[in-house]
């Protein structure tokens, strides 16, 4: 049947569900040529989770990205005609459920997603048999919509047949991909041998086995997700419809109902984690009905029964349940996608993990990255590339895996910190701060003090605020601000060793550096570079620090969070001949930062060394003897105070934190987190954080970044910078002020906590002229201002000091002030604290 | 149980349990026959003695020589007239206790495996079903290969008993004369059954017979549907066809399941065995159960929009689409050709 | 009306059967099991037939532990007892001969109606899907003493003072032979005999909480010994694809021409 079976091709894609459907239609449409497609199983349904999904799309998404898939998705099922709306409500059983559906309205309003609250009796007119008693409410979004996903897979593909641009060939599996020098050369197949140029992964449960054909990982899991059909049911019958009536998440039991015809499908995320390796999942020839259609395991759904019955009593208890599964889909650690190039192998694409809801905008955002370097919608969360290489193996994603599934329909805190996989990476004196009562979030998957519980009584010398409701102070403590009082009235010491460190050697290092970053690199040995580097868009790829430690050396230092992709942008940009030579030193090094009007008194009595302001300017990098231990110290802070970033060997580093304690001791040096470090010092500064403020979707200009000249030398998106400083932004980062918590539902303060809505005083989302919303990026206290402070971009007309606006959060409207448009900071708008 | 003690003597007959309904043979009937013969070539036993059950079946002794047999025994009793499952089964009980064969073989009918289950149920030795191979003799065993899974998984057995008694799979066995043995005249005997009270209690006490007319069995042409069909009212073009050529409509298992056909559709492990000149498979992926029901058909044609579906896979001829495009042009060509007008539109 | 159902634990595959590395079993890994296909429909019928003359239905089955799901089931779609038949020695896809089955099975049924009454009416499936070995249930009525009828596609339970018999019918080559039995009897049954219903939600919430009676009986092998197994040669095909679509329709008369059936 399969004749004629190429031997080389521009693009190999492997996989024919809606996801590798997408990427071969989205890449003739983008113009690459000579792809050819290879499936293991039969067209349309090669038997991949793609054929039994329940097809079903609920657009409202807290993140940004995913949302932007998602809608992105249903628009391109809609031009398909593929698009069937039925509308969904998403009911709530408990308070705290319904306190998530407010919270699921700001992310509605964010994204421009018509929605509303509805109330027990509205419930009860749009679906008649729900037994409302139950229930305190509901989330109604009226564009819900289901696909068909099939279909829209034969769509794409006929698209890209009719430009000439593919071939596809079912029933060829792949047996191995073929790497030389780090990069892809070859698929081999049982139908024979294709050399490409670049190969593509979009094979869902099967990428662990495909990935370690190609020697690398694709870090997810097979995992079941149970689903039965119960019918034949009068009322959806008589419907006359596929779908008559909305499609039902009951989301504090995990379970959706949704009509299909005369049967009614339930869906559950409920049970316990079930997991299969990729290499058990059975051939089509040994599955019943298809590979990832595997036999219930019945006891595993009763509880979710007894509670469909409780909710829809009438109709589900006399109906059959004539179909159930142990369907199988793929999960991720942090439960996003996994699409970008591989990092280990050149060449190598992955479009993994996807579900039916961001499929078409998951192809649309990997064919674009193929094609320009960079997609359209910022792919921060799902690029491939953001994994530690401990993070990559088989035990990681199982433990994480299955901490996250039963929180599919969850209430997770934008703060919320892991159970599982802790203790991994510790700084080496981790003891020290845990004798110091550090509660410890992860960054990186590094314990990192966020507070201390031995600041406690800091709280009332500082006669710090707490915060009433209980969302509000999840994940937080007041002692957070305490440090930060603490710390700007006399000295704090902060662990940073997650921090990632690079190093760059060699001859062709200037001139390296200087094409990838925005500003000069070019500077004096033992002067630092704060530096954006940019994509091909203009929009950030990341934001760091340089140290020119020589003529050629540089040290580089990256946020925890951000540090895999950016070494895979290093090393995917390092020249060909060897002129430049890279290290990841994350381990070898850690970072202590001390900081406070006291701080250059405390070093003065670790070192000999010259630490006065002008022995020691700020921004430079001097290495200096703590005793006998060579440590060298960067004078920066992004605290905005006085002080020292430390970098010791992590030998010394037990030590190192000792002599600093001890030093401190004399000025009533406080340990300080990282709820100071990331969030109150910063925001008080104004100091932009990649991931928050800073993406790929906002420019240098807009961020409030840019320097007064452009350097002469070429770099990475110069000529889209160029074109920003040209142009009028669209935007401006500003900071807001909070001017008044009181809730008018609950009679208490709230604060936020991110990712709200900014919008004018009739409640309107506040849209750019490129189509952004105003949307708060870092909300938290700032202590020494006294005030609650918000970050968003602003269109011109309200990115005025003194504009009053309102922030739209769990569905109450408070009032906010523009308090600074741009960068200057609030707190010592001067920076003389830093730079006395 | 009783199995062959050492020195113990069975004869070297082989008994063949003849069927027939009344007289009437059944397609498979001499089959019986040819495992008797594959026994014999084995090494177990050395003659072949054909069993003639009721005296409606005395008209047939004259067939078997030409089969291999060389004696032929006719038993008979009032209760042995028509069929009846346990008569039957008694009589070849008392037939083996009385005659004690190395084995007594029958096709694997309905009706085969009946009567071979009452008579090794009363003899209490066992009794292997649907063997398609004798590939070993021991001294007080055959080790045989049987059917699973309606034919699709071989079993390698032994079987052990003072009789082996064992049913032969339809079509596995030869149901020609043999070569050697035209011309011989068997041995023919007569033998009144003893049969008790219980003898009369399972028996049939009516007939009904169905129109006459094309059925699945039977016809030359069987266009099939399975899971792609979609709905009961998605028959109606392959009962067209179906009619067109003469042929009947079958389906899948999924199909009764659903309700859309009744059982009596079915092709398959669970429904009938078809052997058609044509099956033609529309939207039937090709689950093991439903292909050992058809895989005895002459010629198949699968019709499936899954151009790697098992059933395409296996299948002689294949058209890739929707089968309810493919049909109605089907049918269309089919008129033309034969010079008929399509009947008007509903 | 008592009735008994026995069925077997049997594997749901799909197209292709995988064997152990010994082949000495089915490789059920990926595989989910069912009642088979048969004793389905004798679990709907007994069903059925209570529905209608009033009494109890039973179900019993010899098997593994796990042989627990279908008796579980039954009692989902409405049966009210389950006896579980069993032995350390049954475990994964373990079966025992035929003859062994039958004598477990007989010796459970009489330890039952010693103490509970005689059954009307014992349902077994004609043959098991996979071992397909068409004796059972004959055996069981044999150690009983009951008439046993093979095949039988439709039941009538007949009320008629004095005797109780049951009509059962089953397929022929022209259309159906009908049988009289007198109860207590034991019949055979085939798919089609009715169409099975499927479980409610109450049905399976109810048949976790149902008691199931358990036995426990020693194995006696019987002259049906199975060594291993092998899967049936997949034929070689060269498969001549004849068109796509309706553009395909002359080509397919064409072959119909050709086979002499136009």
């Amino acid at each position: 049947m399969n004749n004629d079976f190429p031997t080389t091709a521009k693009v190999i894609v492997i996989g024919a569900g809606i996801v590798g459907n997408g990427v071969v239609g989205h890449l003739a449409q983008l113009g690459w040529r000579n792809i050819v497609q290879v499936d293991k199983g039969p067209l349309p349904n090669p038997g991949g989770s793609t054929g039994h999904a329940s097809n079903f799309i609920f657009p409202v998404d807290h993140n940004r990205e995913m949302a932007a898939l998602n809608l992105d998705s249903q628009r391109q099922y809609i031009e398909m005609g593929v698009n069937t709306e039925c509308g969904g409500i998403e009911i709530a059983r408990t308070p705290q459920r319904m306190e998530e559906l407010r919270r699921r309205m700001v992310s509605a309003k964010n994204w421009g997603i018509p929605a509303r609250l509805v109330t027990p009796a509205e419930i009860k007119e749009m679906v008649p048999f729900i037994n409302t008693e139950i229930l305190l409410g509901g989330f109604y979004t009226p564009s819900v919509s289901v696909v068909d996903s099939l279909r829209a897979g034969t769509i794409f593909r006929e698209q890209a047949q009719a430009l000439g641009a593919l071939q596809t060939f079912a029933n060829v599996e792949v047996s191995d991909i073929e790497v030389t020098d780090g990069r892809v050369t070859a698929v081999v197949t049982d139908h024979g041998r294709v050399e490409a140029d670049h190969v593509v992964i979009c094979v869902g449960v099967w990428a662990p086995k495909l990935a370690a054909m190609a020697g690398t990982q694709i870090p997810l899991t097979p995992a079941v997700h149970q689903m039965i059909d119960v019918g034949p049911i009068q009322v959806l019958e008589e419907s006359g419809k596929e779908l008559g009536f909305p499609i039902i998440r009951d989301m504090d039991t995990f379970c959706y109902e949704r009509q299909s015809a005369g049967s009614m499908e339930v869906g559950s995320y409920a049970h316990r984690p079930i997991f299969i390796a990729a290499e058990e999942i059975p051939s089509i020839k040994e599955s019943r009905l298809s590979p990832t259609e595997l036999p219930i395991t019945m006891d595993d759904f009763d509880p979710q029964l007894e509670q469909a019955l409780e909710l829809m009593p009438e109709i589900l208890g006399t109906a059959e349940i004539k179909y159930a599964i142990n369907g199988l889909l793929s999960l991720t650690p942090d439960g996003f996608p996994l699409i970008g190039e591989v990092p280990d192998v050149r060449g190598l694409w992955s479009a993994c993990a996807i579900w039916i809801k961001e499929g078409p905008g998951a192809a649309r955002m990997l064919a674009e990255w193929m094609t320009h370097g960079q997609p359209e919608v910022d792919p921060h969360h799902s690029d491939i590339a953001r994994f530690y290489p401990y993070a990559r193996n088989d035990s990681h994603v199982r433990a994480r895996c299955a901490e996250h599934y039963q929180k599919t329909y969850g209430i997770i805190h934008p703060r919320e910190q892991w159970a599982s996989e802790r203790g991994v990476r510790t700084a080496p004196y981790h003891d020290r701060t845990e004798a110091l009562g550090a509660v410890y979030f992860l960054a990186g998957g590094m314990e990192r003090p966020h507070w201390y519980e031995s600041n406690a009584g800091l709280v009332d010398t500082f006669g710090v605020q707490d915060r009433p409701h209980e969302w509000d102070r999840r994940w937080w403590s007041p002692i957070i601000d305490a440090e930060h009082l603490a710390m700007k009235d006399s000295v704090g010491m902060v662990d940073l060793a997650p921090f990632v460190v690079f190093e760059f050697s060699g001859a062709g290092t200037v001139d390296y550096l200087q094409r990838l970053a925005v500003n000069n690199v070019d500077v004096a040995v033992g002067k630092s570079i704060y530096t954006p580097l940019l994509d091909v868009n203009g929009g950030f790829r990341t934001d760091l620090t340089m140290l020119r430690l020589g003529e050629t050396t540089y040290r580089v230092m990256t946020g925890a969070f951000d540090g895999p992709r950016d070494a895979f942008w290093f090393r995917k940009h390092l020249p060909g001949d060897g002129s430049v030579h890279f290290q990841d030193l994350t381990s070898a090094y850690v970072t202590i930062g001390l900081w406070g009007p006291n701080a250059r008194s405390v070093m003065e009595t670790l070192t000999a060394s010259d630490v006065s302001n002008e022995g020691f300017l700020y921004g430079t990098t001097q290495e200096v003897l703590f005793g006998s231990i060579p440590v060298r110290l960067f004078r920066i802070s992004y605290v905005g105070e006085l002080g020292w970033e430390i970098y010791a060997l992590t030998e010394n580093a037990r030590a190192v934190w000792d002599k600093v304690a001890s030093a401190g001791q004399a000025f009533g040096m406080v340990p300080v987190g990282a709820g100071v470090y990331g969030t109150t010092g910063r925001l008080e500064k104004g100091y932009r954080l990649m991931g928050s403020e800073l993406d790929g979707e906002y420019t240098v200009v807009e961020a409030g970044l840019a320097r007064p000249k452009v350097k002469a030398a070429d770099f990475s998106g110069k000529q889209a910078y160029l074109a920003h400083r040209a142009e009028e932004p669209a935007a401006t980062l500003c900071s807001l002020t909070v001017e008044d918590h009181l809730s008018r539902r609950d009679g208490i303060n709230r604060y936020m906590v991110g990712g709200e809505t900014i919008t004018t005083l009739d409640g309107d989302r506040i849209v750019d002229r490129k189509g952004r919303v105003s949307v708060v990026t870092t909300a938290g206290s700032g202590p020494s201002v006294g005030k609650f402070l918000l970050l968003a971009y602003l269109p011109p007309d309200h990115a005025i000091v003194g504009t009053d606006l309102q922030v739209y959060y769990m569905d109450e409207y408070y009032p906010v002030k523009v308090v600074v448009a741009g960068a200057t900071p609030l707190y010592d708008p001067t920076d003389a604290r830093m730079k006395s | 149980m009783n199995s062959v003690r050492p020195g113990e003597i069975r004869t070297g007959e082989v008994m063949a349990i003849v069927e027939h309904d009344r007289g009437v043979t059944a397609d498979v009937t001499y089959q019986a026959l040819g495992l008797a013969r594959s026994l014999l070539a084995a090494g177990v036993g050395s003659s072949i003695t054909a069993v003639l059950i009721g005296a409606e079946a005395d008209g047939l002794a004259a067939d078997f020589c030409v089969y291999g047999a060389t004696a032929i025994v006719q038993v008979h009793h009032a209760e042995l007239k028509d069929y009846a499952p346990e008569a039957w089964g008694e009589a070849i009980s008392g037939l083996v206790a009385s005659r004690r064969p190395v084995a007594v073989v029958a096709i694997g009918t309905d009706r085969g495996n009946e009567v071979l289950a009452y008579a090794s149920a009363r003899l209490d030795v066992a009794f292997a079903a649907n063997v398609i191979e004798i590939t070993a003799v021991g001294e007080a065993s055959v080790s045989l290969t049987r059917l699973r899974w309606g034919g699709s998984l071989l079993e390698q057995s032994r079987l052990i008993g003072s009789t082996y008694i064992l049913s032969g799979a339809a079509h596995a066995f030869d149901g020609e004369p043999s070569p050697d043995h035209v011309g011989a005249t068997p041995t023919t005997e007569i033998v009144d059954a003893t049969l008790s009270g219980n003898a009369a209690r399972t028996r049939i006490v009516d007939r009904v017979t169905l129109a006459a007319g094309i059925t699945l069995t039977t016809a030359p042409v069987v266009v099939s549907g399975g899971r792609g069909v979609g709905s009961a009212d998605g028959f109606s073009p392959l009962q067209e066809l179906a009619e067109l050529l003469g042929g009947a409509v079958g389906c899948s298992r999924v199909v009764t399941n659903n309700g859309w056909r009744p059982h009596s559709d079915q092709v398959g492990q669970t429904g009938k065995r078809v052997a058609p000149e044509l099956y033609i498979a529309c939207g039937i992926s090709g689950a093991i159960q439903h292909w050992v029901g058809m895989m005895a058909s002459k010629h198949v044609l699968a019709i499936n929009t899954d151009g790697d579906a098992n059933m395409v896979g296996k299948a002689e001829y294949a058209v890739i689409g929707d089968l309810h495009e493919i049909l109605p042009a089907v049918i269309e060509e089919i008129r033309k050709r034969r010079g008929q007008p399509a009947p008007p539109s509903v | 009306m008592r009735i008994l159902v026995c069925v077997k634990r049997v594997p749901a595959p799909g197209a292709h059967i995988t064997l152990t590395a010994d082949r000495a079993a089915i490789d059920t890994k990926n595989l989910g099991f069912t009642t088979s296909p048969h004793e389905e429909c004798a679990v709907e019928e007994a069903i059925r037939l209570v529905d209608i003359h009033g009494g109890e239905a039973t179900v019993m089955t010899l098997g593994p532990a796990e042989a627990d799901e279908q008796l579980r089931y039954a009692v989902s779609v409405g049966i009210v007892k389950a006896v579980h038949v069993t032995h350390p020695s049954l475990t994964g896809e373990a079966d025992w001969d035929p003859q062994a089955t039958a004598r477990a099975l007989a010796e459970v049924i009489s330890r039952i109606e010693a103490a509970d009454g005689v059954f009307d009416l014992i349902l077994f499936g004609n043959e098991s899907a996979d071992a397909g070995g068409f004796q059972v249930g004959v055996r069981v009525a044999h150690t009983l003493g009951r008439p046993v009828v093979n095949g039988i596609k439709a039941i009538d339970v007949g009320d008629s003072p004095g005797e109780r018999t049951v009509t059962a019918k089953r397929e022929s080559a022209s259309g159906f032979e009908v049988y009289s039995l007198a109860l207590p009897a034991v019949l055979g049954v085939k798919e089609g005999l009715n169409l099975p219903r499927y479980p409610t939600l109450p049905g399976r919430l109810k048949s976790k909480r149902a008691e199931v009676a358990i036995h426990t009986i020693e194995p006696v092998p019987g002259g049906l010994l199975t060594e291993h197994f092998a899967n049936a040669a997949d034929p070689v095909v060269n498969t001549t694809v004849l068109g796509s679509g309706s553009a395909a329709a002359p080509a397919i008369v064409d072959l119909i021409e050709r086979l002499g059936l136009l």
